[in-house]
């Protein structure tokens, strides 16, 4: 095949030929799929994406993916995809990792992504336990719940990513289910093409260490008041919206964020899948770039900083020599 | 030596009278010491001044500059007879100080100054404590007989755009200060200053070098997490928005250091800077940088410890930490450069180390030169060159392009540095982890793989120990042969040059070895120096005498004697002569220092 023929990429485009070690029948398949069926869709040169993981199951999928990849450390996945994305904002950036890594030792990182809003997308493999380790509670699972894997019932009550995400600041909220691909792969799509922080919650089962919400149980059909409906429902499907339309208009803006507060806090056996808040405001690069005025039109990475023939440095000291010179 | 109240000035006056003496051709040494306070607490500033460069600090006030009671009760038992005390009568009583007889006692009523300043200019006298600064300057300069006019420049560079309103203010609080010091008063005082032809010199600290240094290397983005005493370079860099240097402020020193590597895989010259307990949190990043090989440049201005330990103060206790920190072996390249020429070329050479061995690189700086204020030659550029490291070809890279994409980011070559891509380049796609992993980058547990992976990477640190010229691993100073060779690192270096030729006039002829390069260490060329050596003598800032100790694990040298200080405060000149007299007469194995407030 010729370098530069026009070829559409296709999903397993994507997909390097590493062999995958997770259980059959483990969500994190449904993710890795969805993930390089959206890269297709965007039809993202590969080059031009940076993948970034942290530690555990799910932070082995960089080495699925054939783009360029990074697993780094337990808990670290954001602060890492951040500084790259930081240093040369032309590239696409994503984040993937387990619920134990972003909202368990990385829960730090987490809130102050938010903070930053910085444009990448995070997707979270979220299955309530730590696969990796044989499936000790994750910061995701509920008090009293007792998975096969635990020998006593998990004492601490489960955080809520959603509601985590939105005080955080988080400008793109959603939720998704690893098995229900076209959600999945159209949510992941809107992460990437949201300009700025933006979290995907991917509901996961763990087949090995979590009996409890497993596949079967996420397809079960539930009794309601209009009699049986699926577990998991779109938000759309109930008319719910959480895209804010106008940034500058406080009042909506506040409506939406409670909408989504609420919706995030819904009790009941029926789990709701979709985008609970969007916001466009402007990202860390966007302000960083406006203090550092060369910036605006270039990245740190592309800045020159060297005489390419002599090697001598190019940056002058001279104005800044004069303050400090007696 | 001037001092007060925290957050009252004491900064301030000393950095005015520091610039005045520079501005009159004279070479000044500015020590500061000061709590973790934000305000209140007692601080305090030595300016030394001298016609001829000066490293270091003494321990004997020559003339004491107060402004309330504390200062004066703490410091006033340091004037040497020979020296003088300005004090405020209104608040200092002078029979309570311990003030040597024959020392002058210059009485300032700083309020009958102000009082004056008030109505000459109309301004609001609550609001003229600012210009106290300006009255113990002005009084100090008239006993040292240094015209005022060297006070009023300074005071026009210090206070522009809207500080400037300040400046007459100050001017008239200078002159009615100069004036009230009595004239016979003047006389009687022996250390007069004579303003000096002289070169121009930049004034400076540490941070503010190491911020240059690492602007001039074309670091494009630095992080960090505010932490005592490392701050400064940052914000001096934030600061500078005209350099295009990108400053984040990271949540943890965990994020800073991860930032910083994440940027450098990108391709930019990246690096991260913090005191002892950040490092603490920057391990675990530190040897994953090892293990994927990214150049990152990390500078650690030592600081008290353990734990919080001393936050304001200096300590070199963190070299074996240095050395070891992260589990695991990986490469890494550490500099201990001892005053601020240092600083900047070291924070110049850390980025052309960091990418040419791909691996991460620490300058251990520490509190005194960081914050200490010196006035040196201005820094030598024309040598300054940039190397960038081996980066992958456009050939390999388009063969790679036309052969699916990926590229052997760790590819086994023989000096062990394999030619890295950049993401966003097209034929160059690898993977990282921190996972052992194979040429691409992929997790491999194979025994064999690991073998040479890790051989790999280690073998990089012969490459550097090779190619790093002698000149950046150690330097000698003094004479040889010598009664003493004193073998030091990092700030006491100042102290030690100082002591230099105070020892000879005292019939003590010393030589003295820096140790700049820490790691790879070199020991065959400090084994060959120490060779036969008279009364070899360590000195160090902390308890356990670390680099005497990574000497004799490199190379079996035991050093006999040691100095040592673990009080937080530098070594002054002063102790310094008075440890090698001792060693020298007594052969004492160990002097510990404790001079300093």
């Amino acid at each position: 095949m010729a370098v530069n023929a026009p070829v559409a990429l296709k999903p397993a485009d994507y997909k390097t030929d590493v062999h995958s070690d997770w259980c059959p029948g483990c969500g994190d398949f449904g993710i890795l799929n969805a993930i390089t069926m959206a890269l297709a869709e965007m039809q993202l040169p590969p080059w031009e994406v940076l993948l970034f993981s942290g530690v555990g199951c799910s932070s082995k999928t960089p080495h699925f993916v054939k783009t360029y990849g990074v697993h780094t450390l337990h808990g670290r996945v954001v602060p890492f995809a951040l500084g790259a994305k930081l240093a040369n904002p032309k590239l696409h950036v994503l984040a993937v990792g387990g619920d134990g890594d972003g909202y368990g030792i990385g829960a730090g990182h987490f809130v102050h992504a938010g903070r930053r809003n910085v444009d990448l997308a995070y997707i979270v493999f979220d299955n309530e336990v730590y696969g990796l380790t044989k499936g000790q509670a994750s910061p995701t699972l509920g008090r009293g719940q007792k998975p096969k894997s635990l020998p006593l019932p998990n004492l601490n009550e489960g955080v809520n990513p959603i509601a985590l995400a939105l005080s955080a600041g988080y400008t793109f909220i959603a939720r998704s289910y690893a098995f229900d691909l076209p959600h999945l792969k159209t949510t992941i799509r809107q992460a990437v093409e949201h300009k700025g922080m933006a979290l995907v919650d991917v509901l996961q089962p763990c087949p090995t260490y979590n009996d409890l919400h497993n596949r079967e149980w996420f397809s079960q059909m539930v009794e309601t008041p209009q009699g049986p409906k699926p577990r998991t429902y779109k938000l759309e499907d109930i008319g719910y919206n959480g895209r804010v339309q106008n940034p500058d208009d406080a009042k909506e803006v506040d409506a939406k964020r409670q909408a989504a507060f609420e919706m995030a806090h819904r009790k009941g056996d029926r789990v709701p899948l979709g985008v609970f808040y969007q916001i466009q405001l402007p990202t860390f690069e966007e302000r960083l770039a406006a203090n550092i005025p060369v910036l605006k039109d270039s990245t740190a990475v592309s800045l020159a900083i060297e005489d390419p023939a002599t090697h001598r440095p190019i940056t002058d000291l001279t104005h800044t020599y004069r303050e400090l010179l007696v | 030596m001037i001092g007060g109240p925290q957050g009252s000035g004491v900064d301030s006056s000393a950095t005015l009278f520091a610039k005045a003496c520079a501005e009159a051709g004279l070479w000044i040494y500015g020590r500061r010491e000061y709590h973790s306070n934000i305000m209140g607490e007692h601080s305090y500033f030595n300016v030394r001044v001298s016609d001829e460069p000066i490293h270091s600090h003494v321990d004997p006030i020559h003339l004491l500059a107060t402004f309330e009671p504390t200062t004066a009760q703490i410091h006033a038992a340091d004037v040497v007879a020979s020296g003088a005390l300005i004090y405020d009568p209104s608040s200092t009583k002078l029979e309570a100080l311990q003030l040597a007889k024959g020392a002058l006692a210059i009485p300032i009523v700083y309020g009958d100054i102000l009082q004056k300043v008030a109505a000459e200019t109309g301004a609001d006298y609550s609001k003229l404590a600012i210009v106290r600064n300006a009255v113990a300057v002005a009084a100090s300069m008239a006993l040292l007989k240094l015209d005022l006019k060297y006070l009023f420049q300074t005071l026009e560079e210090m206070f522009t755009g809207r500080k400037a309103k300040a400046v007459p203010l100050n001017v008239a609080a200078a002159k009615h200060a100069f004036a009230a010091v009595p004239p016979d008063m003047i006389e009687r005082f022996p250390y007069h200053l004579k303003p000096v032809a002289n070169t121009p010199r930049l004034m400076l600290t540490g941070t503010t070098a190491t911020a240059l240094g690492k602007l001039k290397a074309g670091c494009r983005f630095q992080t960090y997490y505010p932490i005592t005493p490392a701050s400064d370079e940052s914000v001096y860099l934030e600061g500078r928005p005209e350099y295009g240097a990108l400053v984040v402020q990271a949540e943890d020193e965990i994020a800073a250091i991860l930032m910083a590597i994440s940027a450098s895989i990108t391709g930019v010259r990246a690096s991260t800077s913090t005191s002892g307990p950040g490092l603490c949190l920057m391990t675990e990043g530190l040897g994953w940088a090892g293990m994927n090989e990214v150049p990152v440049v990390i500078v650690n201005y030592q600081r008290g410890g353990p734990a919080t330990g001393l936050p304001t103060r200096s300590e070199q206790g963190d070299l074996k930490f240095a050395l070891s920190a992260a589990h695991g072996e990986f490469p890494r390249i550490v500099l201990a450069p001892a005053d601020p020429t240092e600083y900047f070329e070291d924070a110049f050479e850390a980025f052309n180390d960091a990418e040419r061995y791909q691996t991460p690189v620490i300058i251990l700086g520490d509190k005194t030169v960081a914050n200490n204020t010196e006035t040196v030659l201005p820094f030598k550029e024309e040598h300054l060159q940039i190397h960038r490291g081996e980066r992958a070809s456009d050939a390999a890279l388009a063969a790679a392009a036309a052969n699916g994409g990926q590229f052997p980011r760790f590819a086994l070559t023989e000096s062990g540095v394999s030619p890295r891509p950049i993401p966003g380049q097209r034929g160059g796609l690898f993977w990282m982890s921190g996972d052992e992993h194979d040429a691409l980058g992929h997790i491999s547990e194979d025994p064999e793989n690991r073998l040479v992976m890790h051989d790999k990477r280690m073998r990089k640190l012969t490459l550097a120990a090779r190619e790093i010229p002698l000149a950046r691993k150690l330097h000698v100073y003094g004479d040889d042969p010598a009664d003493a060779t004193i073998v030091s690192w990092g700030s006491p270096k100042g102290a030690i040059l100082d002591a230099l030729p105070v020892l000879k006039e005292q019939g003590i002829r010393c030589r003295f070895i820096q140790v700049h390069l820490m790691w790879p260490f070199p020991g065959k060329e400090l084994e060959s120096l120490l060779k036969g050596a008279k009364r070899v003598i360590d000195v160090e800032m902390n308890y356990s005498g670390q680099l005497a100790s990574l000497i004799r694990q490199e190379t079996g040298f035991a050093i006999p004697h040691k100095v040592l200080k673990w009080t937080g405060r530098p070594i002054s000149e002063t102790e310094m002569v008075e440890a090698v007299t001792e060693i020298v007469k007594t052969s004492a194995p160990q002097v510990v220092l404790r001079r300093g407030r």
